[in-house]
């Protein structure tokens, strides 16, 4: 019967990894859903993007208050989970505190936890007195529905009643507080429950040591559905990221092979289609008017947004009252991936149309006409997403597929087309403002 | 005036065997638009003066498709960009100049990929390049004191990277460069950029230009400075939503620099 709490604490340790790889697995799979994108070139310009990016926060810090409080939070949670690393030996073997037999920098080690974790808990309760009392205008834009801020307030409460199970755990050890080292933080808390006996005491350790660890697993599990999955897939994100000057639009290569076969004056217009060329090299459609004619890359994208909302608070056309929001445009992708993907898990691993798709039931058209193109989004966003690509790829299937832009820029196209301006001018005076 | 504006073609350069320093892209607006055809000939008399032997395409030349491309017309786009690079290298062209940062982004970016490759030029960077090899000086102090501010185009600034060229022409003026609060990789568009220029924009509580020259004016400008056609088009309207034709004048760099050698 000794057993029973380390038989517990493995039973639920596997049940909260075993439940998260399932998540992995799922995710990964509607990653893939994607087209496929080249991005196996510049290997060390990458290493070192997602070095600075993603590990050195180097674009957090440009907006400097948010920059320096989620710093910390950032910091803590890498730091503290070396406690994590402690209580899971603990939990398996039975054992109490087992890296205190490494002496006094034990001790050191345990007062930055300590501090760490008060200076998350006053980082995390300005967060949320950011959004909930100050109200910052980005976090409260209309994509902002239920949802989205209960989750932000869900990951902040998580980290409140963590950290506080961390300090209380530490201020109710009996044992580790005798130690007088390494509780810098706790021995403020541990009179609070002095007048305690010392068995109640241990129940409330013992209760703060499951309840955190619990908690910890259940936060892991909370990721998937979460925003605050970016704190994993920043890392491959920034790794992928545009490495081209941001004013570099792909080349769609389907259209390439058509244009040069257009201009090609040997090309043979009755020819049959070569073999391989018949297999389904041209894709489907061109542009994208659903998640799968995205590719994988900005399918990531969707998942790493935190939603944090700089895009939106630096896009041209939202702050002049447009319904574009680059935020949701990477929401409403995640949004739809999502539903395909239940959909796929509901039919057996095939999808099933669902007369649904991302054009017009999760992104309107209006929204993709008020884009100017400007890259404010993609510069804002503190883990390299593009949003102007989605954007861009929907325009491609609504002009190209459809048909259906504005008809003044129908008018432009047309011009272009007969005159080579935007405008109706003869080709032939192009030359004349030379006299004029 | 007009008799002094030297401006051969690549088909004359060709016909007497000769190759020119730089091609000079005009561009549509660069072309056609009437605010726009004052910075090509303001480009021309630096290029003049400087005695830079350059070339146009003139009547060979047609639109980059750029426009095109960012409304989502990708085989607009390459046509156009197929054709105009089949000009190009029949001409053998290695340099381009341009006073549009959406042609000099697309030459210089999207080109290469459908076997045109050049050196592209802003002509904000080749008329720093000619301050700086001596072969165009400011001498005048014309702009001396003056409150400038510079609006960012999106496609020279963010798009790709260069902030430092039309700063440091503007810094050899002696005029007092004051920087809006959104400068360099925060620059608010002008609202012109894909294709907007050509539609109207969609519902809103306000024009895009509008705000951007809210920004403009809050450093107290005597002139806002630019470097790209729509930008000024944009930036010359919102002046005149604000009724601020009196004491602010838009010009772009080219413009600034051609006034202030008093061409």
């Amino acid at each position: 019967m000794q057993y029973l709490p380390n038989i517990l604490f493995a039973v639920i340790l596997l049940a909260g990894i075993g439940f998260f790889i399932k998540n992995v697995k799922k995710l990964s799979r509607n990653i893939k859903l994607g087209r496929d994108i080249d991005v196996s070139d510049n290997k060390s310009q990458r290493w070192k993007n997602m070095a600075m990016i993603a590990l050195g926060q180097s674009k957090m810090v440009r907006r400097p208050i948010a920059g320096f409080l989620h710093a910390i939070v950032y910091v803590g949670f890498i730091i503290i989970n070396i406690e994590v690393l402690e209580i899971i030996i603990d939990g398996l073997t039975g054992r109490h505190r087992i890296f205190s037999s490494i002496g006094s920098l034990y001790g050191i080690l345990i007062g930055s936890f300590e501090i760490l974790a008060l200076l998350v808990f006053v980082s995390v309760t300005l967060f949320w007195i950011r959004r909930n009392v100050i109200r910052l205008k980005r976090f409260w834009k209309s994509e902002m529905t239920s949802w989205p801020k209960n989750d932000a307030n869900n990951i902040l409460y998580f980290e409140m009643v963590l950290m506080t199970l961390f300090i209380v755990m530490n201020a109710t050890d009996v044992h580790f507080q005798d130690m007088n080292s390494g509780n810098v933080i706790s021995q403020f808390i541990a009179p609070w429950f002095s007048s305690l006996p010392d068995s109640t005491l241990h129940i409330i350790e013992r209760g703060a040591w499951w309840v955190h660890i619990i908690g910890i697993l259940v936060f892991l599990n909370y990721l998937y559905y979460s925003k605050h999955l970016h704190i994993l897939l920043a890392f491959p994100n920034t790794y992928y990221g545009k490495l081209k000057p941001k004013g570099q639009l792909d080349n769609l290569e389907a259209v390439t092979k058509e244009v040069k076969m257009m201009m090609d004056p040997n090309v043979d217009p009755f020819a049959a289609p070569e073999e391989e060329e018949a297999e389904g090299d041209i894709p489907a459609k061109f542009g994208a008017s659903d998640v799968q004619d995205l590719n994988w890359l900005q399918l990531l994208n969707a998942y790493t947004c935190t939603e944090c909302g700089r895009c939106t608070s630096a896009c041209p056309a939202n702050l002049t009252g447009k319904k574009l929001s680059p935020r949701k445009i990477m929401m409403d992708t995640r949004d739809r991936l999502e539903e395909v993907g239940k959909n796929i898990d509901a039919n057996n691993g095939e999808f099933k149309e669902d007369g649904k798709q991302l054009l017009d039931d999760y992104i309107s058209r209006e929204e993709l006409w008020a884009c100017t193109t400007c890259n404010a989004c993609v510069e804002e966003c503190p883990v390299s997403i593009d949003p102007l690509s989605i954007i861009l790829d929907m325009r491609r299937y609504l002009v190209m597929e459809q048909s259906a832009a504005p008809v003044e820029l129908n008018n432009m196209m047309t011009n272009i087309e007969n005159n080579g301006a935007p405008w109706p001018y003869n080709q032939m005076d192009r030359l004349n403002w030379k006299d004029e | 005036m007009s008799e002094l504006l030297k401006v051969p073609t690549m088909a004359e350069f060709m016909a007497q065997g000769k190759t020119p320093e730089v091609l000079f892209w005009v561009g549509s607006a660069g072309s056609f638009d009437d605010r726009a055809k004052k910075i090509t000939k303001a480009f021309v008399k630096l290029l003049n003066k400087a005695n830079v032997e350059f070339a146009v395409l003139g009547t060979e030349e047609s639109c980059t498709g750029d426009i095109a491309k960012r409304a989502g017309n990708e085989f607009l786009f390459q046509m156009q960009a197929v054709t105009n690079i089949e000009v190009l290298n029949a001409y053998d062209v290695k340099k381009i100049v341009t006073c549009d940062p959406h042609s000099f982004n697309c030459l210089k970016n999207e080109y290469p990929g459908l076997g045109g490759n050049y050196q592209v030029m802003h002509h904000t960077q080749f008329i720093k390049a000619l301050l700086d090899e001596g072969r165009l000086s400011i001498g005048d102090d014309k702009f001396k004191g003056k409150r400038i501010t510079f609006h960012d185009p999106c496609y020279l600034g963010r798009a790709n990277n260069e902030y430092d060229a039309p700063r440091e022409i503007l810094k050899q003026t002696k005029a007092n460069i004051v920087e809006m609060k959104r400068h360099k990789h925060t620059a608010l568009c002008c609202g012109a950029g894909g294709a907007q220029m050509f539609k109207e924009p969609e519902k809103g509580d306000m024009d895009i230009n509008v705000l951007r020259t809210n920004d403009a004016l809050e450093t107290n400008p005597n002139i806002i400075a630019t470097g790209c056609p729509y930008c000024n088009t944009m930036m010359t309207d919102g002046i005149k939503a604000k009724e601020k034709e009196a004491d602010v004048s838009v010009m772009d760099i080219a413009e600034l620099i051609a006034n202030d050698q008093g061409l």
